[in-house]
């Protein structure tokens, strides 16, 4: 049995909008979930869809209206929580005014830490997110990409036992996304849970254990990737050249679609259609077989599927 | 305890954001006025500088308590720092405390550099000290004292206002402590129950900056006894702690969206 991490049970929030704070706003519907020690969990949803509102109930920036959250078994709002955790802020901004090594030793003397352990400790995140070179300079005079790892750095100062970053790649270039998703990978290595919030759906492919779906505040589904994503072949995908389309079009018949692109044809099998009947036609006909792709369902086919439906509700257990 | 911290570098970024640059002000201005009174042989020239050199400290510190401090907090959660520092370790009111206490500190050290100046500009005018010259550095502690409630009036609408609105409130607040003696006469004058109860409770409510009000006495050297430093000094504290604890208040239950 893995230990549960993040437990969160039929949390909401909603906001009061308008000058008397009299209309309601659901930013977050009753969101149940567990995350399990020492995986990386992905949560997953377009703009505006409750990701940043659960990360800030789960740091306690913002108070549930219902529901409550554990982390490692405390309450969210206790202080004793806050010590075993590390956050990284969606878009942060640090003090400018501060360099690199004050803003770290700074936040390191929050948690209490003696002058040589905190110095130690600058000194090895320094290196470990590589801002050590520029250790003396102001933030202010930082990349985005170097702010987002002194970022990480801020929120693992505490050697934390799960780490919650929000967005921790938008607005990276491929390199800088490359270095945070490295860094992610580093952590879980080190036996670290990683929450995090994207929408970016390439990293949640290439990181993730487990993920959640939110749409308009309401978990739309959750579970294993390996569950989520049918393993089954969807379709099958031949490309021939050699062939006329209206050959190609007469071999296979109507109900499968060809689609043309210069002296290659693509057709697009149903997994049940006569795979080698069709290869053995074309062969025939003298045509040439270039590639034959099983495709699989894609998480983007997944994550549109469901957020195009937002009211179809998963099992929440996954 | 995670209040020295966040003082610390509260104290750190006023001095980043150059705020300490008001002491050249200052410096320039008690020279000058110290070689042209220097000239001067008639009058009290000792009294002049005492005067001007005290009025400018307390000056220069509203000005800076109220720019600084309604930016304390709005400032925090305006940049987005206030997630990243209030998910480590730290209690609001350990981030309330340490805001105020390190605004309270920045300007502790410029009202001591100034009062250095003035002492240094009346032994170059007089080429002497006398006893009374010791009330000029308990005027400039009363005058920190009051520069600390208008930090805590500042902090207090930063906690839930735009700059521009706190800014508005606390100058306000200001101006009407400094005559709120003459409410209370006027309420007592009136011979309205209405007038009188709206006066007595403007007069115990609002804070009483008139209390601060020591500036010409010690410039003209009169003797001021300790009972009113003392009652002075206890009345601006106590009033500070307050308008703190209700900033804090405020701040706990605040959402960061």
């Amino acid at each position: 049995m893995q230990q549960v991490v993040i437990l969160a049970k039929g949390l909401s929030k909603t906001y009061r909008t308008g000058f008397w704070k009299t209309k309601p706003v659901l930013a977050l519907d009753s969101l149940s979930l567990e995350v399990f020690e020492n995986e990386i969990f992905g949560c997953l949803g377009p703009n505006g869809a409750g990701k940043s509102t659960t990360l800030k109930l789960l740091m306690s920036l913002i108070y549930p209206t219902a529901g409550y959250a554990e982390i490692l078994g405390k309450s969210v709002a206790s202080i004793e929580a806050r010590r075993l955790i590390g956050y990284l802020p969606e878009s942060p901004y640090f003090y400018e005014y501060l360099t690199a090594e004050e803003f770290l030793t700074y936040y390191g003397s929050l948690f209490g830490y003696s002058k040589s352990e905190l110095k130690s400790r600058v000194a090895r995140l320094l290196k470990l997110t590589d801002v050590f070179h520029a250790r003396k300079l102001q933030l202010r005079k930082f990349s985005k990409g170097m702010l987002q790892r002194v970022g990480i750095a801020q929120a693992i100062i505490n050697d934390p036992k799960v780490v919650f970053l929000d967005e921790p790649m938008s607005g990276l270039d491929p390199i800088g996304r490359r270095e945070i998703r490295d860094l992610i990978l580093q952590l879980k290595a080190e036996g670290k849970t990683i929450f995090f919030s994207t929408h970016i759906l390439n990293d949640v492919e290439t990181l993730c254990d487990r993920i959640a779906i939110l749409n308009r505040g309401k978990l739309i589904g959750s579970g294993a990737l390996n569950k989520l994503f049918a393993q089954d072949v969807s379709h099958i995908e031949v490309v021939v050249s050699g062939i006329s389309p209206e050959k190609l079009r007469g071999l296979v018949g109507v109900e499968i679609p060809v689609t043309t692109n210069g002296s290659t044809s693509r057709l697009s099998l149903s997994a049940q259609a006569g795979l080698t009947e069709i290869i053995a036609g074309i062969e025939r006909a003298s045509g040439k077989i270039v590639s034959v792709n099983p495709a699989r369902q894609t998480m983007e086919d997944y994550f549109l599927k469901l957020v195009g439906k937002p009211e179809r509700q998963l099992n929440p257990k996954g | 305890m995670k209040v020295w911290p966040i003082a610390r570098n509260t104290f750190r970024e006023c001095v980043r954001d150059k705020v300490l640059y008001n002491l050249v002000i200052f410096a320039v201005l008690i020279i000058v006025s110290s070689l042209i009174l220097g000239t001067i042989t008639i009058g009290d020239v000792k009294q002049i500088i005492i005067n001007l050199g005290l009025s400018t400290i307390s000056l220069f510190g509203v000005f800076i308590a109220i720019f600084i401090g309604i930016q304390l907090v709005y400032k925090e959660i305006d940049k987005k720092t206030v997630y990243s520092l209030l998910s480590k370790p730290v209690a609001r009111h350990e981030f309330i405390l340490g805001k105020f206490i390190g605004l309270s500190i920045t300007l502790a050290v410029n009202v001591a550099v100034m009062i250095l100046g003035v002492y240094g500009a009346v032994l170059y005018l007089r080429h002497s000290f006398q006893a009374q010259d010791s009330q000029i550095l308990l005027a400039g502690i009363l005058i920190l004292v009051e520069l600390m409630l208008v930090i805590a009036i500042a902090l207090l609408f930063s906690t839930f206002s735009t700059p521009a609105l706190s800014a508005l409130f606390t100058f306000s607040l200001y101006i009407i402590g400094h005559f709120n003696s003459d409410i209370r006469e006027y309420g007592a004058s009136s011979e309205s129950w209405m007038t009188k109860v709206v006066a007595s409770t403007t007069y115990y409510l609002l804070p009483n900056f008139g209390n601060f009000d020591i500036i010409s006495r010690t410039a003209h050297g009169q003797f001021i006894s300790s009972r009113v430093y003392m009652l002075s000094a206890a009345y601006g504290l106590v009033y500070s702690l307050g308008l703190v604890l209700v900033a804090i208040w405020i701040f706990q239950k605040r959402d960061f969206k």
